[in-house]
């Protein structure tokens, strides 16, 4: 395979005698999805708060198209292509799905000093934001406020949101939490679409999803990973066994 | 999408009509018009732009401010300082000072206070609101706690030509209405623009912001800003219409007046802003010409009047044509 787009290398995040994320080292490649698996309070979520650049590190390096981008701040590593999404709902309530995406998209067209042209006559941001809503499932709601979604939808509006912004590299914290059976389906379709074209990084609890849609796996245990590897590696892997999966 | 339309064409007409009957007003025969409501509904323009200009900041930028006086006060000190003592000064170079000096002053306050948040960007903007009194009413620059003179009104010639005379009421008044005018056009484009849309993301979830690419300290910095401008042409008029400034106008007491308008207007609304401006300042007229105990009566239908309006007098416009507005706020 070829370089990775995105890397962490020996990343460790301590609060305070707490050591969240120690020493994790993952790869991200074009056309690939990496799971990362584990306890809750693993360090998953921490991680991608490390690599999406709104925490810093205690150490470590991340490295994007093998450039160093450990100190950028989160808008500038936006701009460079990395997108998130948030494990619990972190959208604008009262504003209509349609905003919502059209303000992601603006992101990446923001000519803050035209302030007297509409918002709305963009149309890098309106198509943008089109597009990105019909992908996640959402144009039957694009006029409704976030605020009257089912949980489900917000969860594809947090996606489509991401996807908004046209992002190489996407960082997904649990994007199945709390989805119906019909509609986590819909979103593993989704996600293995996006396999082209993307680098993706996804944090999920759900084990049948992830051993279904993952290329590899990276198992975190107490902030440490304990294995990486295909699914199949994972699955047979002792220490796993022992102790994430259990009696599984 | 057809009924939001012709709603927004019926606040539309609301501002127009709104508009029409502010211009005709000095003109009405004495018991409704007449100099002093003329100088009274001047007064409470200049009130209406500033708390127009602090609706940007706490309605959609998200930013309480306890220190917007600052602004407004520094842009009336600053005709005080370049008024001359025998003659009328350059309205021009005045205009200036005020607005481009207290957007000044507002990039250094706001540079040092945006990396607060939530009751810390209260208190900050408090101290630094302070700061600024004291500095107006303790030192001699402007005449410290006796405040400063403007004795003849600014002249705003345009190659010598007097295009408008501020000395007389009804022409000052009239500019005042053109001052408040361009205010809300300004407002209302900044809004509508990709700045305003990214100034209410960032109100609603400053993290998601970050995250979708936008800087957003410099975004509240520039809303910062050009709300400090904006009093600053406040402060401007106001030190036009009296003649006289003194450092209260730039005491938190102030900057408290201003938000209880917008709170009491409403919030996130510009027809909001300049409704909480009238009934703010008319009321209290009203109150004190009753009673001496005035601000206690003020204060009770404040009270009364948030309890029963959570959304402010915007809130009873909404309410009006049909439940459909909702969707479009």
């Amino acid at each position: 395979m070829s370089t990775a787009w995105f890397e962490a290398r020996k990343l460790t995040r301590r609060f305070g005698a707490l050591v969240a994320v120690s020493d994790v080292s993952v790869a991200l490649h074009e056309g690939e999805i990496h799971a990362v698996i584990g306890t809750n309070g693993a360090g998953k979520s921490t991680l991608i708060n490390l690599l999406s650049g709104e925490l810093p590190p205690t150490s470590g390096e991340v490295l994007l198209g093998g450039q160093d981008v450990t100190h950028w701040p989160q808008p500038k590593l936006a701009h460079a292509g990395i997108g998130r999404s948030y494990q619990r709902n972190n959208i604008f309530l009262p504003l209509t799905v349609a905003e919502n995406c059209r303000l992601a998209a603006q992101a990446r067209v923001q000519r803050p000093w035209a302030w007297w042209e509409s918002a709305q006559a963009c149309r890098t941001s309106t198509t943008r934001a089109k597009a990105a809503i019909e992908r996640a499932g959402l144009s039957a709601f694009a006029q409704r406020t976030a605020a009257s979604l089912s949980h489900g939808q917000k969860r594809q509006l947090e996606i489509a949101m991401c996807l908004a912004t046209e992002p190489r590299v996407l960082l997904l914290d649990e994007p199945l939490a709390g989805m119906g059976p019909e509609e986590s389906h819909r979103m593993l379709d989704l996600l293995r679409e996006l396999k082209t074209g993307h680098a993706i990084l996804l944090v999920e609890h759900d084990m049948d999803a992830v051993f279904a849609v993952a290329d590899r796996i990276t198992v975190m245990v107490n902030g440490a990973v304990i294995a990486t590897g295909t699914p199949d590696e994972v699955r047979t892997n002792r220490d796993v066994q022992a102790a994430y999966l259990g009696g599984h | 999408m057809t009924s939001s339309k012709s709603l927004s064409s019926l606040s539309v007409a609301a501002w127009v009509l709104a508009f029409a009957l502010l211009a005709v007003f000095p003109l009405l025969p004495e018991p409704i018009g007449g100099k002093f409501h003329t100088e009274l509904l001047a007064k409470v323009m200049i009130m209406a732009i500033f708390a127009a200009s602090l609706q940007l900041l706490v309605g959609y930028t998200g930013l309480v401010s306890l220190g917007h006086a600052a602004f407004f006060g520094f842009g009336a000190y600053a005709v005080a300082m370049l008024a001359p003592m025998s003659e009328a000064g350059n309205g021009w170079l005045m205009l200036a000072a005020a607005v481009g000096g207290a957007g000044l002053l507002a990039l250094v306050i706001g540079a040092l206070v945006m990396r607060t948040q939530g009751i810390y960007f209260i208190m900050v903007t408090l101290a630094f609101g302070q700061l600024v009194y004291f500095v107006f009413h303790d030192t001699k620059i402007a005449g410290g706690s006796d405040g400063a003179y403007v004795y003849f009104k600014p002249a705003l010639a345009i190659g010598g030509w007097q295009w408008i005379d501020l000395e007389q009421a009804n022409s000052f008044y009239w500019f005042v209405l053109g001052a408040l005018a361009l205010t809300l056009g300004v407002l209302t484009l900044v809004l509508r623009s990709r700045f305003g849309h990214a100034l209410i993301g960032i109100k609603h979830n400053e993290q998601r912001m970050r995250a979708a690419g936008y800087s957003t300290l410099l975004y509240k910095l520039a809303s910062f800003v050009v709300a400090g401008m904006l009093a600053g042409l406040g402060g401007f008029l106001y030190a036009a219409q009296y003649g006289f400034v003194t450092p209260e106008i730039l005491s938190w007491h102030y900057s408290g007046n201003a938000l209880v308008m917008i709170i009491l207007g409403g919030l996130g609304s510009l027809g909001g802003a300049v409704a909480g401006a009238f009934a703010f300042v008319l009321l209290s007229e009203w109150f004190s010409a009753l009673t001496k105990h005035w601000q206690l009566l003020f204060g009770s239908f404040i009270i009364v009047a948030v309890a029963l309006l959570p959304q402010g007098l915007a809130g009873l416009w909404a309410r009006l044509p049909s439940s459909q507005r909702k969707e479009a706020a």
